[in-house]
């Protein structure tokens, strides 16, 4: 089967977003910008289902600025085939992501879809479901096992008690869960290989999809910064302050 | 203007989730009906029906719920969208699950995690971890959101008499199905509804050094939480792991121990009321947030700690 699996370039998760000042979003100027964790461990998904026999080709997709063309690149370099990436430098919302994505399904014909459960940015968990929706077919979200069975898919969920166990017909979407794989490193040979592999470039406009945002961001903020606090010295003096000055406990 | 919340629920009760999404959707403005998707759940439409500023619980009873499959929910919401100007979940997982396959058949954009409602169409969301606050105003006809608990305060679970209506199921697509579950048992409160919560990270070393987070949990009455490291290192299960893409908490009192607070882990419970840090490391980031830090081996503190108490 084919995988298709669909990347976003985004703040890296090691650094602290900052807003700007006039507070129209988070300035992204010289901040450095990384594959989506969540859709790292999409990436190895798939791959792992390819390295097993049990699928033969790997599209990695992404929607966003030119830029997101190293992202893909990234995706080659770890394993995936070819990538597609519909170049746009507006904000898509995740509604239009699932609906860009629902147009290169409908072209491509994969099996599965192997998204991450949220991007670390908007933070929205929104686009596999939404894709899912779109296309009528099944969904594995916040997965943590995938297994290909006879006819479908057997997907372990981390939910709010547990872990849950679905199985879906195929075709299906799956989102990942942290638990799910731990990604591989792209080698500098593979890097130098997927610099050949076949990248196209798109636009909104070839799929024919209105991207055009929902929701009018009016404004972007700090949260509220918590006062200092002190540090204590012992354990009695920590439940001291607990029950006189915080009265918590 | 009347909102349609999606009951929590495990077919016998009613969760505790539910109202404060109850609260977030009186704050658009207008009535508030519940549904309840279950299999044997009349129960839970009671307990609903039962819910301070609730006037119409909708019951749709069918096994094709009994497991509240997105494939199978969805269109029975959808189905229900008509009545309604706004749908609302709690930000659960079953919530995140669910509602963007409904906003998307329904062509809306779904407003997640909605901190704060400013009117019937705008809405305060947190991005980037909680870095940042986003004030959206929505364009859609029909509001679709996921409300975060920690922002609105539950609705009082009694004084409220709602009628209770059949609903007729929706066409079933047939392409999923519930194989099992393993669900913790725990007597403790739970993660989200805790007044005090005790969580461990890396630091703990094992699951069996956990152990000593578990005990002053009890003596504390609180919760276990744990960030992300201790879960992947398996010294306890996912559904403890607290944080931007976990769980997200605002106890009265946050306990966390060789946990070094990382954003992600931040985003999670910097909500809390008090925060107290134990770590070894007087250079840990978690020590910028904490109102009382304690510099000193967890394995010395916790259990003094569990003792004095
Ligand atoms: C996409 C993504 C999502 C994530 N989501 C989450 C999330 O939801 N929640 C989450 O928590 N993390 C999340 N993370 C992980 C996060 O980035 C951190 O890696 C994680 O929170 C670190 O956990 P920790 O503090 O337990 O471990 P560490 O950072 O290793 O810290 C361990 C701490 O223990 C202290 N310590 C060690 N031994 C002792 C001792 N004997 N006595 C006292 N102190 C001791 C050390 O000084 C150190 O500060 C996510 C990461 C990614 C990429
Ligand atoms: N612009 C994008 N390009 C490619 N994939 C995306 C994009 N936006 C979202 N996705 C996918 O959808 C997942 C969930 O994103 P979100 O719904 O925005 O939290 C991500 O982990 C990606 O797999």
């Amino acid at each position: 089967m084919k995988i298709l699996v669909p990347v976003k370039r985004v703040i890296d998760y090691n650094v602290k977003a900052r807003v700007k000042a006039d507070k129209t979003g988070v300035d992204l100027a010289n901040v450095k910008m990384s594959m989506n964790p969540f859709d790292e461990i999409a990436v190895e998904e798939a791959i792992r289902k390819k390295e097993a026999g049990q699928a033969e080709e790997i599209i990695a997709v992404s929607i966003g600025p030119a830029q997101a063309q190293e992202t893909l690149r990234t995706a080659l370099a770890m394993g995936a085939d070819r990538a597609i990436l519909i170049q746009t430098d507006d904000i898509v919302e995740p509604l239009a992501v699932a609906k860009l994505l629902k147009a290169v399904v409908d072209a491509e014909q994969p099996r599965l879809v192997i998204l991450g459960k949220q991007a670390i940015d908007d933070d929205s968990n929104q686009t596999g479901q939404m894709l899912a929706a779109l296309l009528g077919w099944p969904q594995g979200t916040f997965a943590s096992i995938v297994k290909v069975t006879d006819g479908g898919i057997e997907v372990t969920r981390e939910i709010d008690g547990g872990l849950e166990t679905v199985a879906l017909t195929l075709p299906a979407i799956v989102t990942t869960d942290l638990r799910l794989n731990e990604p591989r490193y792209a080698s500098l040979p593979n890097i130098m290989k997927a610099k050949k592999k076949q990248l196209d470039v798109k636009t909104a406009a070839d799929y024919g999809v209105d991207i055009s945002p929902r929701l009018k961001t009016l404004k972007v903020e700090e949260p509220p910064k918590r006062a200092g606090g002190i540090k204590v010295k012992t354990v009695a003096e920590l439940i001291e302050k607990l029950k006189t000055e915080a009265g918590v406990i | 203007m009347t909102a349609l919340v999606l009951a929590e629920h495990d077919n016998k009760e009613l969760k505790p989730a539910t109202l404060n999404a109850v609260t977030a959707a009186s704050q658009l403005g207008g009535g508030v009906h519940v549904l309840v998707a279950g299999s044997g759940a009349r129960a839970v439409a009671d307990a609903a029906a039962r819910i301070d500023g609730v006037s119409v619980v909708l019951l749709a009873d069918d096994p094709s719920y009994e497991n509240r499959l997105a494939e199978n929910v969805a269109p029975l919401i959808v189905s229900l969208a008509g009545d309604y100007d706004a749908i609302v979940a709690p930000t659960t997982t079953s919530g995140k699950n669910i509602l963007p396959r409904v906003a998307a058949q329904l062509d809306v954009a779904q407003i997640s995690d909605v901190m704060k409602v400013e009117s019937a169409d705008t809405f305060v969301r947190p991005i980037y971890a909680g870095n940042a606050l986003a004030t959206v105003q929505s364009t859609d006809s029909k509001k679709v959101m996921t409300v975060r608990g920690t922002g609105f305060p539950a609705a009082s679970a009694t004084g409220g008499s709602a009628e209770i209506r059949s609903v007729a199921t929706a066409a079933n697509p047939g392409n999923s199905r519930f194989v099992g579950a393993e669900l913790a048992k725990s007597d403790r409160p739970e993660l989200t509804a805790a007044k005090i919560i005790v969580s461990g990270g890396r630091g703990m070393g094992s699951s069996q050094a956990f152990s000593i987070i578990e005990s002053l949990a009890d003596k504390l009455g609180a919760a276990v939480g744990a960030s992300r490291a201790a879960v992947d290192a398996g010294f306890i299960s996912n559904d403890h792991q607290v944080g931007q893409t976990g769980k997200i908490v605002a106890p009265q009192l946050y306990i966390a121990v060789g946990i070094s607070g990382a954003i992600q882990h931040l985003a999670g419970m910097k909500d809390s009321k008090v925060i107290v840090a134990i770590n070894k490391d007087e250079e840990a980031p978690i020590f910028q947030i904490a109102d009382y830090g304690l510099v000193a081996d967890l394995f010395q503190a916790v259990p003094e700690l569990e003792k004095a108490l």
